[in-house]
């Protein structure tokens, strides 16, 4: 047996030649990344935080903190992935008459890894942070229904995109677009790691979401406070449900297509081969099945967070409730009509081409009756224009369009001319920027100081926001042009000298959103520097709904005793009738212990997950036998709770007692007063 | 560390189990109709009493009313249990499964007319 044998049964496909030691682009990152990680590693040791990292943090789980981790994890994803996305406008900016600056086969994987991060590491993490951490207070609860389930979700998420930030240094990341589409996929076409890379890390992420939508369902289902009825639910919670039960359901779909599509790849099964009897066209109908549904995902929490902002800085009950949660579930069971929208042109028959294009444009209906809804509570409203509030305006008006383009693709003669073009990807950005991000944006500008007691700093939030929306529009709005003349999607070069002003405009925009993430991040240094001046009381917004009752940042029992509802907007009601927090009679408070288990069950996940992609048949066995071990053992672990003892509940509500004086507000009553909802 | 140790509100932690167990009765019942279930296309098949498509049909009928019959029985989804959410799981469960399988069917029955190689160029337009 020669040392290649040997190498070979250690490190499986793993040489000195996956590293990408002769590309400059990757090797600069690297160093700039293993610098700075290095420098992290380093602060935690000087300043001795492991210990309380590890304990307060990484074992926790309080739905707080997991929420506001599953933002952190979004937030510097979308570093990733933004640089993938200023690495592509630069590409398209200066490739005409010459082949720009990337590769070939490193510029597909960046458009991969573009969309890939933006949805399963962006929007995902930080559309379930926003539930995770807003959700169980608005219902009056005290955690989610399953804390330790909640944990292990986030750190499975994490585990993934882990792998998919390893793939940028060790070996490649997948070029078959975000879905991983075959037959670029399939083992013949794509040998590499790359798809590898990609199923791995999206199976182990989709397991965590899977997992935490559960969490969520049952969750608002069985742990809402007395009183509080379906419909007298605050349309967060309800849009927060209806986005999980389609998590629910959807994601089985997914797993089971990339399933399917690791057998092909590690077994030399057919399902989606052009051999004996497989059909690539089927991965695309499943994908699909999951994809489009999945838009609603991220969506209709995002309209929760719309309604909750617009409801709170017009001071008045949201116009239309009733018809806000008919519409929520009407989409709900709509997304579910119109996948194939996404594939027009692959070769169905007119009948069936008219059913799904019909079925996108009624969904379009409640999703237009949530807009005039919207209107209709600002109309009349005395209309406070803080952060979050221009977030919803620049939503509304940024948001109308990309559903105009909308339904202009959902017409099937009209999708064979656009399809693939980059009137789509300038459509669907507009859609996700424009509605889904700007609206987290808005959730975290709104709830950051419910989260830690102090706003965030308004100059910088300023910054933030004029560079997202001034932004969005110049860098959008030329790739609308370019693709409604034809440019095709994911070109590398263009021949045409014509089209480079557009592309040139283009990448001044994304500069413009990248002043708008530095603003972003500036914000939150300038704010935790300034925290003691931006200090406000526990409902500095004038809230309606029942997370502005407890005390910001909320203790980790949330609730010293269970609201109980009377109203739709049940603090406001309270307020009205002059709710005083209780000072004493406190009990004690039964809570969830930490545990470990989800970290090192997700870093066994990642672990399985690396060798199964390297072919390191001994490191995959030892990882699954290890998650074996880890999970069963964990069953035995009978210490997962503990009590409050009632002098510490008496201590840290009197801590917060009595609570600072209301926010000076020229232009509105005293909170205490009710302002709207006449 | 038991609950019993401390004056804790239990209303907060019981979450309103309202989940039915079943009754021997149920399970009886539900075991006599799924033998009755299963022995009728077993004789079905080995007598041959039937056309081969009267058969399958039956089967498949016999074989709904069957998953119908341990949904109720032994999974006790009825209108009253978990407040009605069970009912609403399994119904919207339902409504998913169908609309993946039916449109997969029909979306895949088009493409593999329309797009065989050597096929020519006109499409079904007709068909369902």
């Amino acid at each position: 047996m020669t040392i290649e044998h040997i190498a070979k049964i250690i490190f499986g496909r793993l040489t000195l030649e996956s590293f990408p030691i002769h590309e400059p682009i990757l090797l600069g990152t690297f160093a700039v990344v293993a610098l700075g990680g290095l420098g992290v590693v380093g602060a935690i040791t000087k300043f001795k935080l492991w210990g309380w990292l590890w304990r307060e943090w990484f074992t926790t789980v309080d739905h707080k903190k997991i929420g506001i981790m599953y933002i952190i994890l979004g937030t510097i994803m979308l570093l990733r992935g933004f640089a993938d996305a200023l690495m592509m406008r630069a590409q398209q900016a200066i490739a005409f008459g010459n082949e720009g600056y990337l590769p070939a086969h490193h510029f597909d994987q960046v458009f991969t890894a573009h969309g890939t991060i933006m949805i399963f590491f962006v929007a995902i993490p930080l559309v379930s942070g926003i539930i995770n951490f807003v959700m169980p207070l608005q219902i009056g609860a005290r955690d989610v229904a399953f804390p330790y389930l909640n944990s292990l979700s986030f750190w499975l998420t994490a585990a993934g995109a882990a792998l998919v930030m390893a793939s940028l240094f060790i070996g490649e990341f997948s070029t078959a677009g975000w879905l991983n589409y075959v037959p670029v996929s399939n083992l013949q076409n794509s040998p590499g790691v790359g798809p590898d890379y990609y199923l791995w890390a999206l199976q182990i992420a989709g397991v965590g979401t899977s997992l935490s939508a559960i969490n969520m369902v049952t969750t608002i289902i069985k742990m809402r406070a007395p009183g509080m009825t379906m419909m007298k639910m605050p349309v967060f919670c309800w849009t927060a449900l209806c986005s999980q039960v389609l998590a629910v359901a959807i994601f089985p779909i997914l797993t089971a297509a990339f399933a399917m599509l690791m057998l092909d790849r590690y077994l030399g099964f057919n399902f989606f081969t052009n051999d004996l009897g497989g059909n690539p066209m089927m991965y695309w109908n499943l994908v699909w099945i999951w994809g489009h549904p999945e838009v609603y995902v991220l969506i209709l929490p995002v309209f929760g967070i719309y309604s909750e902002v617009t409801s709170t800085f017009t001071g008045k009950r949201l116009f239309g409730y009733s018809s806000m949660v008919y519409a929520t579930v009407v989409i709900t069971i709509l997304s579910y009509l119109v996948w194939l929208h996404h594939f027009f042109t692959m070769g169905s028959g007119a009948s069936v081409n008219s059913f799904f294009g019909i079925a996108t444009m009624v969904i379009s209906i409640p999703t237009g009756a949530k807009i005039f809804n919207w209107l209709f509570t600002m109309y009349r409203g005395s209309i406070r224009f803080d952060l979050p509030m221009m977030w919803v305006v620049a939503f509304m008006l940024t948001f109308v369009v990309g559903g105009m383009t909308g339904v202009l693709l959902a017409v099937p003669p009209a999708d064979f001319v656009l399809h693939n073009s980059l009137f789509l990807v300038a459509h669907f950005h507009n859609v996700i920027i424009g509605g889904v991000v700007f609206g987290l944006f808005a959730g975290i500008e709104y709830w950051f100081p419910k989260a830690f007691g102090f706003k965030l700093n308004e100059f910088w939030g300023k910054v933030h926001f004029w560079g997202w929306v001034i932004g969005y529009w110049v860098a959008w709005t030329p790739i609308y042009i370019v693709g409604l003349m034809g440019t095709t999607r994911r070109m590398r070069y263009l021949e045409d000298p014509t089209l480079q002003p557009y592309f040139v405009i283009a990448a001044i925009g994304a500069v413009i959103i990248l002043i708008g993430i530095i603003g972003f991040l500036i914000g939150f240094v300038v704010s935790i520097r300034d925290r003691e001046k931006l200090k406000v009381g526990n409902d500095p917004w004038d809230g309606r709904t029942l997370e502005w009752s407890t005390t910001s940042p909320p203790p980790a029992y949330n609730f010293a005793f269970t609201p109980v509802v009377h109203d739709l907007d049940a603090w406001y009601d309270m307020k009205c009738r002059g709710y005083e927090r209780p000072s004493g009679g406190f009990k004690p408070i039964h809570m969830p212990r930490n545990t470990g288990a989800g970290v090192i069950l997700s870093g066994l996940a990642a672990v399985l997950g690396f060798a199964m992609i390297w072919y390191m048949w001994w490191l995959a066995a030892l990882a699954f036998l290890g998650l074996l071990v880890v999970a069963i053992g964990h069953t035995f672990n009978y210490d997962r709770d503990y009590y409050i003892p009632a002098e510490e509940v008496e201590r840290i509500e009197a801590g917060h007692r009595p609570p600072p004086p209301p926010e000076p507000r020229p232009d509105h009553g005293p909170a205490l007063e009710p302002a709207g909802a006449k | 560390m038991s609950a019993s140790d401390h004056p804790v509100d239990h209303d907060v932690h019981s979450h309103g189990d309202t989940h039915g167990h079943g009754t021997m009765r149920s399970y009886v019942v539900g075991f006599l109709l799924s033998a009755v279930l299963t022995a009728i296309p077993f004789w079905l098949v080995m007598t041959g009493a039937l056309q081969p498509g009267a058969t399958a049909a039956l089967v498949i009928g016999l074989a709904i009313a069957q998953i119908l019959v341990h949904t109720v029985c032994f999974l006790h989804v009825n209108t009253s249990s978990e407040g009605g959410w069970t009912l609403v799981a399994y119904v919207f469960t339902g409504v998913i499964v169908f609309i993946t399988i039916a449109g997969s069917v029909w979306i895949m029955y088009h493409l593999n007319t329309n797009m065989m190689p050597g096929m020519p160029t006109g499409q079904v337009s007709g068909t369902p």
